[in-house]
């Protein structure tokens, strides 16, 4: 797939939102072998996770279970406006309740939105930190604020920061989008909007504090264990020898949870202060207000298309709001996907006095490929072409639309051929909206295109054990991702033994240095750093072996737990045999050294939605997903399809269901819960079928694996947006897709 | 577990019914028979706490007994986890909305955040944790682990309980059903389907199909 002609193009735009799931560093040369030519019988396969039996007894230890001596509770009293001064605050009355330990002040001058941390209680229990926030007296002058993008955009407006409210903080451009119109047959130009959506992962944010001595040590609900040490270390000006972060078990993230939290900070201070370890854990309430969202986007899209279906020039305005955050940079698909000549994108931040956005599972990547693939199902229509055709007239090999660098592998090609087959592209109405009657079927698609790329210097250790006992260590944390798992199917596979017979050790900023899980950067850093510390703890045992049976190591064959010379497997010798020969327990260290420069790694993938829409109602209900991913090769597919639907799932969700509502009046959001929050349920997952294109990237790391995290969440809101289309036809153009928003835009069709 | 400490018998106060109530949002659901029970102290270096009525419940907690004194506020998911241990239902919500706290109250499923304990006294109560026999997983947590019916596992103690539930008032659940049986559980990992291929193999297995 990858062309052979070498281009020394910079890999990446340098104002992606995402710089922080790319490295920084140049990749280096890879030293393992090249990954193609190992065989496999564990990786590739399904396995059952190795902790399920601690996930389905209850005993899987999550931070909101760490339960410890003395331990105390902590509360954070949170602003009540959107917007105001703290003109004084008196904790006295709070400090007095018996039973509290100890209060906090926590912010000093100005508060920016509804639910930012003012102060912070710890006491003997939850019910008196509770009582005690209510007797903190903070006097407020309160100022004028703005929550809505709309209005925020106004000239008039309160300003959230000094500057003005939209700021532009992404522009990209190449080659001269006005001739490209002109060369086009049709030019559409529309307009698509996105609603701020919230993670609310099930398991709330939280930390628990401890001190012993000089040391802190913080058990903490997060998705990057060093991040947070170095993030405490930095901010309470100790060493970072002297944190410990640890996160056995988290109940979701999704992109939330990856950096040092106010609240871990405030946990660790009450517990300096209380000599007592303190535990802080958010309400539902909170994590709706403050630990991030999606941020929104108004997309408006340009493009002009040939009779024949080469796309000649695409443009995207966006206006994202993510608070008092910076919104998403949701140009990526548009600059990479399709072969394009002439690209121009603007994108601005209106900041509102609301919570500030956080990265959410494939951040701008979900907006703006709802938007770019709706968008081209309507070009298609305007040739009159069929709009899967007119993404394969527009095929590309090479990244930043065919005038960048070759991609080192691209499935995408079979991600189409085999999801047209499965989902019966035929079947779809030829022309969008063609079906009569109440209940209308449509058949649409989206494609899909993110990094997946892992982290140089990821490091990972195998540990042989005399009595034949093995340990697979790595700083990294499993998010319910599966992480463990091939943690153990790894060294498995390479030292010939069961995944039952690998002890994984992970979560503990004691263990070798991994980076945050997200970004789908974690499979493609850990499972290369795990592979080399085992291939050389095989090769360390194949010379003990081949001494053994007088052989050369060259002729040593590795399965069922057992050495043999390949030329007569009657000779061998165990497993458990060669560790006794150790005098003592052996580290081998592994490493992900990075992959060649010169080559852009991606993953890719399309999904196929028949939906059916209830003309009568406006409810959109999805009847079948096939999913169809290219992710190089897949460490396990027990727990990759899972992600895979898990991903499908939450993509429903956005195109059907999410969205914050804000009150204008008083600043503060109205559905900060679980029921008024609507997410999607039981009753909405749709019948889902999950192909994986077998391709083996052949330099991106020893494995030649990407990661899976976020594809799977990115294509879904755009194939079930195109399958109303296909219904109806017309594009909702916003979403959630709600029935008040379909039986609008069927209003409109027929006006 | 007893709190040994408690006299029996003296009327409280109806100030210390308010605030050992905490504004007596709960009131309406507790019984007055335990309100005879006296305010204490206990004192520390800050200073007394204030310590309010208890009632001594006993509850059967996965076919054990267990004879504790609770606060009329107490949820049964606060008991269940801050004193028996019992940390498999989880606080997800606090507020009926998600099922990650559900426990079976004799075969009936509850949302333990919303069910005080109070009203659990001398019940039959089975968590997560009472599934396995004797080291040998129930067949609703060997399927779960066979077709991967969870992800982060946070939600997975409520949708095991609810399966357990369902398949033992229908042994043959078709996916309707199914659906049905989850519709008081939230999985924001969206693992649905899985946990629907992994209910249908509890029930095969459960019927020695």
């Amino acid at each position: 797939m990858a062309e052979k002609k070498f281009n020394k193009k910079k890999e990446s735009s340098p104002l992606s939102y995402h710089e922080e799931y790319r490295d920084k560093k140049t990749p280096q040369p890879q030293k393992t072998p090249s990954p193609e030519k190992e065989r496999f019988t564990l990786i590739s396969g399904y396995t059952p996770r190795i902790d399920g039996e601690r996930i389905v007894t209850g005993k899987a230890p999550f931070t909101h279970d760490i339960n410890l001596r003395g331990l105390l509770y902590g509360k954070i009293l949170r602003s009540p406006h959107a917007c105001a001064q703290i003109i004084s605050m008196d904790l006295t009355k709070a400090k007095n309740l018996p039973g509290v330990k100890a209060v906090l002040q926590l912010k000093k001058e100005k508060v920016q939105y509804v639910g930012e941390q003012v102060a912070a209680v710890a006491a003997v229990n939850e019910f008196i930190a509770e009582k005690a926030l209510k007797m903190i007296e903070v006097e407020y002058k309160t100022l004028p604020f703005v929550v809505t993008e709309e209005e925020a955009m106004k000239k008039d407006s309160p300003r959230v920061h000094e500057n003005s409210n939209v700021q532009k903080f992404s522009d990209y451009s190449r080659g001269d989008v006005e001739k490209g119109y002109q060369e086009a047959h049709a030019v559409l130009e529309k307009t698509f909007k996105t609603e701020i959506e919230i993670h609310h992962p099930t398991e709330t944010h939280g930390s628990v504090a401890k001190w012993e001595g000089d040391r802190l040590v913080v058990w903490d609900s997060t998705q990057a264990i060093h991040n947070v040490r170095n993030g405490l270390a930095k901010a309470l000006n100790i060493p970072q020898s002297q944190v410990k972060v640890i996160k056995k078990y988290m109940g979701g993230g999704f992109g939330s949870k990856l950096g040092l939290n106010d609240y871990t900070m405030a946990a660790a201070k009450l517990a300096k202060i209380t000599h007592n370890p303190v535990k802080i854990i958010l309400s539902r309430k909170e994590n709706s207000l403050t630990v991030g969202n999606r941020p929104s986007s108004i997309q408006t899209l340009k493009g002009g298309v040939k009779k024949d279906g080469t796309i000649t020039s695409l443009s995207l305005i966006n206006y994202t709001s993510g608070g008092i955050g910076r919104g998403d940079r949701c140009s990526e698909p548009m600059i990479d996907i399709y072969r394009c000549p002439h690209i121009k994108v603007n994108e601005y931040t209106v900041y509102t006095h609301t919570g500030p956005s956080r990265p959410t599972r494939a951040p701008g990547h979900v907006q703006g490929t709802f938007a770019l693939e709706s968008f081209l199902d309507e070009l298609a229509a305007e040739i009159d072409m069929d709009p899967l055709e007119l993404r394969k007239k527009n095929y590309t090999t090479k990244n930043e639309g065919g005038t960048g660098i070759p991609y080192s592998s691209k499935g995408l090609d079979q991600c189409y051929q085999i999801g047209a087959q499965k989902i019966g592209w035929h079947r779809r109405n030829k022309i969008p909206g063609q079906s009569n009657g109440r209940f209308r079927k449509g058949i649409g698609m989206g494609t899909q295109i993110w990094w997946g790329v892992g982290r140089p210097e990821t490091l990972a250790d195998v540990m042989l054990h005399p009595d034949g006992s093995v340990e697979a260590i790595c700083g990294t944390q499993d998010l319910g991702t599966g992480t463990r798992t091939y943690m153990a199917v790894i060294p498995a596979d390479t030292l010939g033994l069961k995944p039952q017979d690998i002890t994984v050790k992970i979560g503990n900023t004691s263990y070798p240095w991994c980076g945050a899980s997200g970004g789908s950067t974690t499979t493609p850093s850990v499972a290369p750093a795990i592979r080399d510390a085992a291939v050389k703890a095989r090769d360390y045992l194949k010379k003990m072996a081949a001494e053994k049976l007088e052989i050369d190591s060259k002729n040593i064959g590795v399965a069922d737990r057992k050495f043999f010379n390949q030329n007569n497997p009657n000779q061998s010798i165990t497993f458990k045999e060669l560790t006794e020969d150790l005098s003592r327990e052996k580290v081998f260290h592994g490493e992900y050294v990075g992959r060649p420069s010169g080559y852009a790694y991606n993953t890719f993938g399309a999904h196929f939605a028949e939906v059916e829409v209830d003309t009568q109602t406006g409810k959109i209900k999805v009847i079948k997903v096939i999913a169809v991913h290219e992710i190089g090769r897949v460490m396990n597919k027990q727990t990759a399809e899972s992600q895979v639907v898990g991903g499908i799932t939450q993509g429903v969700s956005t195109a059907l269901f999410e969205g914050r509502v804000m009150d204008p009046s008083i600043g503060t959001v109205l559905n900060p819960n679980l029921i008024d929050y609507k997410l999607a349920t039981s009753y909405d997952s749709p019948e889902i079928e999950i192909h994986f294109v077998d391709i083996v990237d052949p330099r991106i790391n020893n494995l030649g694996t990407k990661g899976l995290g976020e594809p799977p969440r990115i294509p879904i809101a755009a194939a079930i947006s195109n399958a109303v289309y296909n219904a109806v036809g017309i594009h909702v153009k916003e979403t959630p897709m709600t029935p008040d928003k379909v039986l609008q835009t069927l209003k409109e069709k027929e006006a | 577990m007893e709190d040994k400490n408690q006299k029996k018998g003296k009327p409280i106060k109806r100030r210390d019914f308010l605030k050992g109530f905490g504004g007596g949002a709960m009131g309406a659901a507790v019984a007055p028979k335990f309100l005879v029970q006296e305010k204490k102290t206990i004192s520390t270096k800050e200073g007394n706490i204030p310590v309010y009525s208890k009632k001594k419940i006993s509850l059967i907690v996965n076919g054990k007994k267990h004879t504790l004194s609770v606060k009329p506020r107490d949820t049964l998911l606060d008991v269940l986890r801050e004193k028996l241990n019992l940390t498999g239902p989880k606080r997800i919500c606090n507020h009926g909305e998600c099922g990650g706290c559900t426990v079976l109250l004799d075969a009936q499923p509850v949302y333990s955040c919303m069910f005080l304990a109070v009203r659990a006294d001398g019940q039959k109560i089975t968590t997560v944790e009472g599934l396995a026999k004797g080291g040998n997983l129930h067949s609703i947590q060997k399927a779960f682990i066979e077709k991967d019916g969870y992800q982060c596992g946070f939600c997975t103690s409520g949708f095991i309980m609810s399966s357990l539930a369902l398949l033992q008032r229908n042994k043959k659940p078709n996916l309707e059903e199914i659906k049905q049986a989850f519709s008081g559980n939230l999985c924001r990992c969206g693992n649905y389907f899985k946990i629907y291929d992994a209910v249908s193999e509890a029930a095969k297995k459960m019927r020695g199909a």
